[in-house]
């Protein structure tokens, strides 16, 4: 594939999109796994939603 | 399955959780596809290999400006019918949208420097991504600094709908003034003016894209969903303990 005079530019842009959307992958990835990881915390330590009490 | 069913948080967090490794799948082979033909796409006979950059530009445009929308309906959500996902769903658009318009810009300027021979220029249609991108660090700066949530999330809520007028200004701007920027090539009255050869790859990337928009927008949801659950229960343990003293 021959990419031509402007072979820094094209690269350069593939090279940003794929930054930012790892970026985006990683933060929904990581805030996941830190609100999973608190609310693990809260029901170890005994805190429990309204939901899910009883009378 | 009835709509009311989805408004429920929890069960959202359940279709969530099983919908989410489908749409992973779906955008990677999407992806895949998309990225095989546009690297085996023709050059165009006037620009050259630079074409190639199309294929994320006016995806990630597209998605810029439909992330506004979603989050203008959403808007309607919170403001008129207080929708208990509507706002929800318009904080976790905000930043992808953001993203999204963040590439097209840039994507767009490097696309620019080969073909107009300049990264930027204060034409309407530039200007109008570059207004609808501050309009996004507006939004994200109003959840992100609100003292608490509810205030936060209306005033977001009139700006993004009070920010819903750019995004017709952003279509039609290359027909009401005399751009630099090419008028619509995809959607026009008349058919796309695009070859199939450069078309088909460019469909592909954008519906990969879509489904990536989806996929992150989905999952952002589901963890806003549990950052809320998370400030209910540490409410209530700071009650229980005020309350105990």
């Amino acid at each position: 594939m021959n990419l031509g005079p402007h072979a820094d530019f094209i690269i350069a842009a593939y090279a940003v999109t794929l930054f930012v959307v790892a970026a985006l992958v990683g933060w929904v990835v990581l805030d996941y796994s830190a609100q999973c990881r608190i609310l693990g915390d809260l029901e170890e330590r005994g805190v429990t939603r309204r939901s899910q009490r009883k009378g | 399955m009835p709509m009311m069913d989805l408004a429920n948080p929890t069960r959202f967090v359940n279709i969530v959780n099983r919908a989410l490794p489908w749409l992973i799948a779906v955008t990677i082979i999407l992806f895949v596809l998309g990225l095989f033909y546009a690297m085996n796409a023709p050059d165009d006979y006037q620009q050259g290999a630079t074409v190639k950059i199309m294929f994320l530009h006016v995806p990630a445009a597209w998605l810029g400006m439909l992330g506004w929308g979603l989050m203008s309906v959403a808007a309607l959500g919170t403001l008129v019918w207080r929708h208990p996902l509507a706002d929800v769903a318009g904080k976790a658009a905000a930043p992808i949208g953001a993203a999204f318009t963040f590439i097209c810009l840039v994507t767009g300027s490097l696309w620019g420097r080969p073909t107009w021979g300049t990264y930027w220029v204060w034409d309407a249609r530039l200007t109008s991504m570059l207004v609808l991108l501050l309009l996004y660090f507006g939004v994200l700066a109003l959840y992100w600094t609100a003292e608490e949530p509810g205030r936060g999330a209306r005033a977001a809520a009139i700006l993004s709908l009070v920010g819903a007028v750019n995004l017709p200004i952003i279509k039609f701007s290359v027909d009401w003034w005399n751009t630099l920027h090419q008028p619509a090539s995809v959607f026009r009255m008349g058919g796309s003016t695009i070859d199939p050869a450069l078309l088909t790859p460019l469909l592909i990337m954008a519906l990969a894209f879509t489904f990536l928009f989806a996929t992150l927008h989905f999952a952002a949801m589901r963890n806003e969903i549990l950052r809320r659950r998370v400030r209910s229960m540490r409410l209530m343990q700071a009650q229980e303990l005020a309350e105990a003293t």
